[in-house]
């Protein structure tokens, strides 16, 4: 029972760091952006590929994932994204609808269509069992690692968003665009290098997550919905609401999935629409704001 | 020119309508070789124009809409092979089905933002996919429910090989709705419903009851999809979970926006262009055309959904952005 809680949490702290760019730019420029999938699986392929081909050990690549996701969101911020903050929401849907099947169909064509595999590092293999009975808890070393890596991140990003002068700026520019700008905001740069950080989160997340999602060309439309539900439940004005929606929605799925596998995802869904009926605007919203 | 004389205007019949319909009602004799592409077009083209009730002229945007389509190619399906195999009263059980279905969805669309709508049309979506693929005793699960064999239509046309009797059947049905669906938007009601899509605020504040008329018309587009659904499944006698996919809500979505919102014709055109496209673009990349559909899209809202289906406004002064 304890492992799949801890299996629950772990999975749960990855959708958040897969899932929190997309709060923060949705938060921020009421974008619809249903291609946040393609960042992350930008971010798995480039873990895998230079893994396999150039043998760099595991620790380095995460960065470079970050890096090169980030790297990508930021062109494609500047030059794609911008131009559609105003656009009905329609446009926005069909827009990112196109970037993801244009990145399935792309790293079919180029790298193929199986399940890439990593090979993990030695230390990061085997389990660790405390307990004993009803209430043991196995813990795989990796998704310890996991664990501790999104925690790390989360306080990271509370600090930034809380402390920072950074931070100020860009809740000042959530809450209220044209005030901020009036205030001598650079608001083009703060949703730049948000929309950079969060794609960058995503390609990091996507290249922890190898092991436990699994990486293939269809990763973007499999998960969209994953992050969908973190944002739509978990609001989009704090970091704490989506952590919380992400860690009941690991926890609740692979509950799920273990306890009555015949119902599979079905009861993630229907928590959602619920969930969704009955508070609209997300599980956790801050009063006042936009 | 005052409201009754502006409405009657929009829904007098042009000139160039009913050429439309005898041209398609005409494409399974000239070409039979290509009835069944005529008989999917047909059907599609209902679905878009379902879709486009809540899209176009009420404006709520769906993820899901496939939902309906899947649940009516069930329904219909599953009469078929333990009921009754006449078509028409499958087709019947169908709508009745998808309309109770939709009446009940309609709830789930009343309050919230555009994501919150999208994140619950999808999830209906994806629940009834996941139903279909569960109850496998019902529904044959991933296999699909196999075995279906229709009646002929009417007692009288069977349903032959190549494929004419379906085309012809899919296109009556299809007319029969569109001049419904035609009624409905140019009638008092579907202006209320615009007035909603423009502004809903202002629509409540002159008496508008915004709540109930999203009601109807997400429950109307519900049952005129399980129609479509219907039809796929009774002409091809067979259905699969592939109905529910998320890719059809999506691909039904693009048809409606190739051929313009708002406009029932929108769903007409949409449906021709996109699926001689998508014959065109498979056979010659088979697998990659999910590609160049994508490359479409983005640059069709880059360009300006007005724009790109308008040549004649590329080189003009840039119209303003509202």
């Amino acid at each position: 029972m304890l492992t799949i809680l801890f299996d629950g949490i772990a999975y749960g702290m990855l959708l958040f760091v897969l899932a929190v760019g997309l709060a923060v730019t949705m938060g921020l420029m009421n974008f619809i952006n249903l291609a946040h999938g393609a960042f992350a699986m930008v971010g798995g392929y480039i873990t895998v590929l230079l893994m396999q081909r150039a043998g760099v050990p595991f620790l380095a690549c995460l960065p470079l994932a970050f890096l090169g996701a980030a790297l990508l969101g930021a062109v494609l911020e500047r030059t794609l994204y911008r131009p559609l903050y105003h656009r009905p929401h329609l446009d926005q849907v069909l827009f990112s609808i196109g970037l993801v099947f244009m990145a399935v169909a792309g790293f079919d064509y180029f790298i193929g269509s199986t399940q890439q595999i990593m090979q993990l590092p030695e230390w990061l293999k085997g389990r660790t069992e405390i307990g004993s009975g009803d209430w043991i808890l196995g813990m795989g070393h990796y998704r310890i690692f996991i664990i501790v890596v999104c925690a790390a991140l989360t306080v990271a990003l509370q600090y930034i968003l809380a402390k920072t002068r950074f931070g100020s700026r860009l809740r000042a520019s959530v809450d209220d665009q044209r005030v901020a700008a009036g205030l001598g905001i650079n608001v083009n740069l703060v949703f730049l290098s948000t929309f950079a950080v969060g794609s960058g989160l995503a390609g990091l997340g996507g290249a922890l997550g190898i092991e436990v999602l699994g990486l293939d060309p269809t990763f973007p439309l499999k998960f969209m919905v994953y992050f969908l539900i973190v944002v739509a439940v978990g609001g989009t004005s704090s970091i704490t609401g989506p952590l919380l929606a992400a860690l009941l929605l690991g926890i609740a799925d692979v509950a799920g999935k273990y306890y009555i596998p015949k119902l599979g995802a079905f009861i993630v869904y229907c928590l959602m629409i619920v969930i969704l009926i009955w508070r609209p605007q997300g599980l956790f919203v801050r009063k006042g704001g936009k | 020119m005052d409201a009754q004389t502006s409405l009657l205007q929009r829904s007098r019949w042009k000139a160039w309508e009913p050429a439309i319909w005898l041209i398609g009602f005409a494409a399974p004799l000239l070409a039979a070789q290509h009835s069944l592409i005529v008989n999917e077009i047909a059907i599609v083209a209902l679905f878009a124009m379902s879709l486009d009730l809540i899209l176009g002229f009420t404006g709520i945007v769906s993820l899901g809409h496939a939902a309906f389509l899947g649940f009516g190619a069930y329904s219909a399906a599953l009469f078929a092979k333990h009921i009754n195999p006449d078509p028409t009263l499958g087709l019947l059980v169908a709508a009745a089905t998808t309309t109770v279905l939709g009446a009940a969805c309609s709830l789930t669309i009343m309050r919230g933002t555009d994501l919150t709508r999208l994140m619950v049309t999808l999830g209906v979506g994806l629940i009834l996919l996941e139903l279909a693929n569960k109850l496998d005793w019902l529904t044959g699960g991933a296999d699909g429910l196999q075995g279906v064999v229709m009646g002929p239509v009417l007692g009288k046309f069977e349903f032959d090989l190549q494929g004419q009797t379906a085309a012809w059947y899919s296109l009556v049905v299809t007319f029969v709705l569109f001049v419904l669906m035609r009624r409905l938007v140019n009638s008092p009601f579907g202006a209320t419903l615009m007035a909603v899509r423009d502004n809903r605020l202002r629509a409540m504040a002159i008496g508008i009851p915004v709540s109930a008329r999203l009601a109807v018309i997400y429950t109307i587009a519900a049952g005129v999809a399980g129609v479509a659904g219907g039809l796929l499944a009774q002409t091809t006698g067979f259905a699969s979970l592939d109905v529910f996919a998320f890719d059809r809500s999506a691909d039904v979505m693009l048809m409606l926006v190739i051929g313009g919102t708002g406009w029932l014709y929108g769903g007409v055109a949409g449906a021709v262009v996109f699926k001689l496209l998508q014959d065109t673009l498979s056979a010659i990349t088979p697998q990659y055309w999910m590609f160049w559909i994508g490359l479409f899209l983005v640059i069709l809202v880059l360009v300006g959904r007005e724009r790109l289906l308008r040549p004649w406004t590329w080189f003009g002064k840039k119209a303003k952005q509202s």
